[in-house]
Formats: structure tokens, C-alpha cells, sequence
């Protein structure tokens, strides 16, 4: 055995012209959240509590897109999803639609563990968050001032689009002040928000989880689910490995990503590395993501085609990394 | 080569002594749809139109649990989801939690055709089948004495009921092989290959019997309940959580794509191997026109036919 391994991420898809302090304030949460996940590995919880622990953190800091800080629909209001697996017994549990509740991917263990079903969405997810005494906490909360004031450049943004998709090089942006060319999901990216998190372990016993959270598409159409809380798609884990995808939610649905870089280890018998390498280069078509991964032995690894991607990995012989670009 | 189609009603622990009254209007049913998939198939209809077109049939047919005959949620109501998929284009749509549109998997198709989304639920879907104008009605069409029924036992047997089939006489419940005494659940599905070799796949329910509002099944999930790509389209109907979990439609097609593994055989084994037992159906087809049905439940209701004339209604 490898001894344990994990991997956090904060979104595949970055502005190439974000802040320096921006980046920093980014590196600084990644490794955070890492050193949380490392404490707990080195004490021995399982792979599964430590996902779970790790995406907490980065669902109450409001830099990401999650939690607090989650991109807001076009209402203004917030909706979040996670989903989370437990690699030995393919356990999984998803939530969709949350408004109130602090810590979706804690929701979404405890339907995996406390109800007969593995997916809550909307009113039922938060009439299941109060009968179990989940913290809950007003939409506002989770609004953060950075966030309303990139709704509105999204609202912009989507004035002058006609297509969803803009081509890489696009010149006829908004005229909000965004130099960028680059687009995801037909927004601009420095607008786009695609900063879904998650985090990836195998403990010391082998065993794999994954977890993913988001509050989805800046400007997003109420009810609208993406990637992050579809078992297969945004998230996956199994006796092989555990996987957590990020980037353009209809791309990773398509491929449904995080089941495939398992099953080309499953069916082809390739290396972690291999599997995430091919899953990138030949499964998104189009469409821009990014994954990390571990496997059970012990390794961990990322990939994305986009031009970065938020994210920081850890093993147990000492290696550790925190980084934004190729 | 050649199209091929394949349907289901559901699989489950249907008793080996389904009274004819349960049975002849299913088999009918099946039969009435197959044929017309099968005409629309010989009029170059493409897969994506055929199968939504069948499930479309499906979802109107009481006896099985979609659309109206929708079985229902603890709160009495229903909740109906489906998703779409286009095996050419790996195009989806799905919706989850709709309470008053006909035909979910129309809805299912809209979003995957005009929105930039692949996946609505709840309000914000049905704010969607408004704008859309699509066909919707009130909850009386959807909601049928059959399932009043099923709700009350589930209530009072305390439990999440599985089976769709007809509702517990009483002292009739040691017929299942199930220890906890549930009862597997019905869904219907779709899948086709047209004859230019493009598969399309489509599944629609309304999900358990007494689920908690909210509660969203594998029928919506894209590689759960549903999946196509370019060698095989895929519907699977059973329980809904280990469905998920298991990304059965997904892995046969992963099977075939990254083993080489035939139809029959990835669609055998993860229904057979992987599955744990009464828990899984699912029908398939594959590019070249192949067909397989599998299932690891007492029964499923199902139909298919190919091009060079075989045909079948089963349960």
C-alpha cells in the first residue's frame, strides 16, 4: 500500500488576468485546506471523513464558489449542490437546490447515511436539513458583495450573446471591462465563477472518497443542476480510485467524467495518471474541465485542458503542492 | 445492422401469478408502443424522435409508473423526472420534480435543445414547461386510485414501497424474495437505433412509492438511468439509489467501448455481476442492431423487435 494521498481543488477555468493578491488569497486557502486534510489523515480518519472535513472548509470560506461565495441565479439568490462517495461500498448521497443550509456537502453525507435515498433536491433536501439539525442559515448569508456585482456582468454579458458558446478569441465581450477572450459557458471568464470545489483521499487502509460542491453557473436559470452533484459525472469513487471534476457542467455530463477516468483503470487497465491524462485529452470534445484524483495505492493527480485550475495535492511521503496554471 | 428498439415498463418482483386483469393491459400496452417505435423506425424517423416519441405513449398509459400513473410521494403527490439522450452528439436533457407537465421527457428534450443547460428540476423546470408552452394538467390527471392505494400501504407498512406491479392484497406479502418485503419498482424506457446507425435512449418516472418530496432517482441521472453513445444506447429501471451508485447505464456502455465486450455480454454482466440481486433491468442496443434485455428482478416488462422481423413482448 501507498500510504494515504489527497487532492483539493477550487475551480478549473481561471482568469488569466486575476490578481496577484487574488491568487495568493487562493494558494493560501488551498494549502489550508490541504494541512486540515493532512492533520486528519495522519490521525487516522477514514477517507471518507476527511473529504468531507476538507470541502466543509472550503464550502465557509467565501473565495470559492460554494457555500459562501456560491454564484448566484438569475434571481439573485443562491442554490447549491454537492455530492459525495464513499469508494469501499459505492455508497453515494447528493443534494441539489439548497438555500439555507451552511454546509451542503454535511447534507449530502447525511442522506447517504440517514435516509433510504441517495439524491434530496429543493424543498424536500431542506425539510430533510431540518429534521436533522443541520445548521441553517438565512439565503443572504451565502450572498457575498463580489459575487451580486458579477451577476450583473453576467446579466450584461448574456445581453449580447446570442450562442451560449463563444470561440476561444472572441473579441465582442461586454462592455463591462473584460479584457479577457477567454469564455466558458458563454460568459466571460473573469465573470464566470467556475470555481466548484472539491477534494479527493485514499486513507492509510486503501480506501477511496470523493466530494464535490458548488453553487453552480453564475446567472444560472433557477433549478438548474449541473455536474457537481451527479454520481458518475462530477463525482466518483470506487475500490480504484476517487475523482472530482470541475469546469463546464454540460461537458462533464457528456463524459460523464469522474466514472470514466474509473473505468478506463476498471476496463483498461491504465495507471491513475494514464487515466486522467486520456479522460482529458479525448473526453471533453469542446468543453473545458479539470479533475483530481487518487488512487488506492497511494497517488494522487490532476488534469485539466483550460488554462488553469485552482488545486493543491498532498502524499504521505512528504509530497506536497499548491497551484494555479499549467 | 438495421434499427432496432427496445422498451420497458419497469422491472420487479412481479408475482409469477400476475392476474390476467394486471397483465393484459401491460402486455397491450407494450405491444401498442413497440409498434409505434417500429413505424416510426421504418419511416426514417431518427432515434432521438423515436424514442421520445414511444416513452412520450408510455408516460400516458396509467398502468405504468410515469407521467400519468405516477406513483407517489409521502405527501400524496407527484413528482415525475426523465432524461434524454442523443448517442450521435452525446447531447442530454433532463428534468426532476415536475408536477404538472404530460410528458416529462418532452420537457426533458426542450432543455437539452433550448436551454444551455442539460438538467432542470423543480420550480425552475416547470417555470420552463410555461414558457415553453408545453401540455401540462393538473395533478388529477396523474394521480390514479391504484396509487392512492399503494401510498396507504406503504404508509402503513412504514416503508418506501418498490413494487409498482398492483398493490398488496392482504397476507399476500411472503411472496417476495426480498427480506425487508419491498417490492421492486417500475419506470419506463426507450432506446433505438435508426437506420443510419444513430442510438438514442430516453427513461421517465415517477419514482418510489412514499419517497420524501425531493427525492431524485437514477431515471434522470445521464450515465445512471440513462446513457447513448456511439455503439449502444441504454434505459435501466429497478432501484433507483443502487442504480446511481452503480452507473449501470454508463458501464455497459464503458464495457463494450473500453473492453470490446458485445452488447449482450457488458449488459449481462452488469446487470448479473454487479447488481445485487432483485435490485436492476435494463434494456439496450447496440449500433450494429443488437438487443439485450437483462434483468436480475422476477420480471420486467419489456418489448423489442429488429428490422430483420424478430419481435418480442415479455414480462
Amino acid at each position: 500500500m501507498g500510504g494515504w494521498a489527497i487532492a483539493v481543488h477550487g475551480g478549473a477555468g481561471v482568469d488569466p488576468n486575476l490578481p496577484l493578491q487574488r491568487q495568493e488569497q487562493a494558494k493560501q486557502l488551498l494549502t489550508r485546506c490541504l494541512n486540515l486534510g493532512i492533520s486528519a489523515l495522519n490521525s487516522n480518519l477514514s477517507a471518507i471523513d476527511v473529504v468531507e472535513l476538507v470541502v466543509r472548509e472550503l464550502e465557509t470560506d467565501p473565495l470559492f464558489n460554494s457555500g459562501r461565495g456560491s454564484a448566484l441565479t438569475e434571481k439573485g439568490t443562491v442554490e447549491m449542490e454537492a455530492s459525495i462517495m464513499d469508494g469501499p461500498k459505492r455508497r453515494c448521497g447528493a443534494v441539489s437546490g439548497l438555500t439555507t443550509v451552511k454546509n451542503p456537502i454535511s447534507l449530502a453525507r447525511l442522506v447517504m447515511e440517514k435516509s433510504p435515498h441517495s439524491y434530496l433536491a429543493f424543498s424536500g433536501a431542506e425539510d430533510f436539513a431540518r429534521q436533522q439539525g443541520v445548521e441553517v442559515v438565512d439565503n443572504e448569508y451565502f450572498i457575498t458583495p463580489e459575487n451580486v456585482g458579477m451577476l450583473k456582468l453576467a446579466k450584461e454579458a448574456n445581453a449580447i450573446l446570442f450562442d451560449y458558446r463563444i470561440p476561444n478569441g472572441c473579441e465582442t465581450t461586454c462592455g463591462a471591462n473584460v479584457e479577457s477572450p477567454l469564455h466558458m459557458n458563454g460568459l466571460p471568464i473573469s465573470v464566470y465563477a467556475p470555481e466548484t470545489v472539491g477534494c479527493v483521499v485514499v486513507d492509510r487502509e486503501g480506501r477511496c472518497a470523493a466530494a464535490t460542491s458548488t453553487g453552480g453557473l453564475m446567472n444560472k436559470m433557477t433549478g438548474r443542476i449541473g455536474d457537481s452533484p451527479l454520481i458518475g459525472s462530477g463525482t466518483y469513487a470506487c475500490d480504484l480510485c476517487g475523482v472530482s471534476c470541475t469546469g463546464e457542467g454540460e461537458a462533464i455530463i457528456r463524459a460523464t467524467l469522474a466514472r470514466e477516468v474509473a473505468a478506463v483503470m476498471e476496463y483498461r487497465g491504465l495507471g491513475l495518471q494514464e487515466a486522467v491524462d486520456f479522460c482529458i485529452k479525448t473526453r471533453l470534445d469542446d468543453g473545458k474541465a479539470g479533475l483530481i484524483a487518487v488512487s488506492k495505492n497511494g497517488e494522487v493527480a490532476y488534469g485539466f485542458n483550460c488554462n488553469g485550475m485552482f488545486r493543491g495535492c498532498a502524499t504521505e511521503n512528504g509530497f506536497m503542492e499548491v497551484g494555479i496554471w499549467e | 445492422m438495421g434499427w432496432a428498439i427496445a422498451l420497458h415498463g419497469g422491472a420487479g418482483d412481479i408475482p409469477l401469478s400476475l392476474p390476467l386483469e394486471s397483465r393484459q393491459p401491460r402486455e397491450e400496452a407494450l405491444r401498442r408502443c413497440l409498434q409505434i417505435g417500429v413505424e416510426a423506425l421504418k419511416a426514417k424517423k431518427p432515434s432521438l424522435d423515436v424514442v421520445e416519441l414511444v416513452v412520450r405513449e408510455l408516460e400516458n398509459i396509467p398502468q405504468f409508473n410515469a407521467g400519468k400513473g405516477s406513483v407517489l410521494t409521502n405527501k400524496g403527490t407527484v413528482e415525475m423526472e426523465a432524461s434524454i439522450m442523443d448517442g450521435s452528439t452525446k447531447n442530454c436533457g433532463a428534468v426532476s420534480g415536475l408536477k404538472t407537465v404530460v410528458n416529462a421527457v418532452s420537457l426533458a428534450r426542450l432543455v437539452m435543445e433550448k436551454t444551455p443547460h442539460v438538467y432542470l428540476a423543480f420550480d425552475g423546470a416547470e417555470e420552463f414547461a410555461k414558457e415553453q408552452g408545453i401540455e401540462t394538467a393538473d395533478s388529477s390527471h396523474f394521480i390514479t386510485a391504484e396509487n392512492v392505494e399503494r401510498l396507504k400501504q406503504a404508509n402503513e407498512a412504514h416503508r418506501v414501497q418498490l413494487d409498482y406491479t398492483q398493490p398488496l392484497q392482504n397476507g399476500s406479502k411472503e411472496e417476495r424474495p426480498n427480506a425487508n418485503g419491498d417490492v421492486q419498482l417500475g419506470t419506463v424506457g426507450c432506446v433505438s437505433v435508426d437506420s443510419y446507425g444513430n442510438l438514442a435512449a430516453a427513461t421517465s418516472t415517477g419514482g418510489l412509492v412514499n419517497k420524501r418530496v425531493g427525492r431524485i432517482g437514477d431515471s434522470p441521472i445521464i450515465g445512471a438511468g440513462t446513457y447513448a453513445s456511439e455503439l449502444c444506447a441504454v434505459s435501466c429501471t429497478g432501484k433507483g439509489e443502487a442504480i446511481l451508485c452503480a452507473t449501470v447505464a454508463r458501464d455497459v456502455a464503458a464495457m463494450m467501448e473500453f473492453k470490446g465486450v458485445p452488447l449482450e455480454e457488458a449488459a449481462s454482466y452488469v446487470i448479473h455481476e454487479c447488481m445485487p440481486k432483485g435490485t436492476a433491468g435494463l434494456v439496450a442496443v447496440s449500433a450494429a442492431g443488437e438487443v439485450a434485455m437483462p434483468y436480475n428482478t422476477t420480471g420486467m416488462f419489456r418489448a423489442c423487435a429488429t428490422e430483420d422481423g424478430y419481435s418480442e413482448v415479455a414480462i
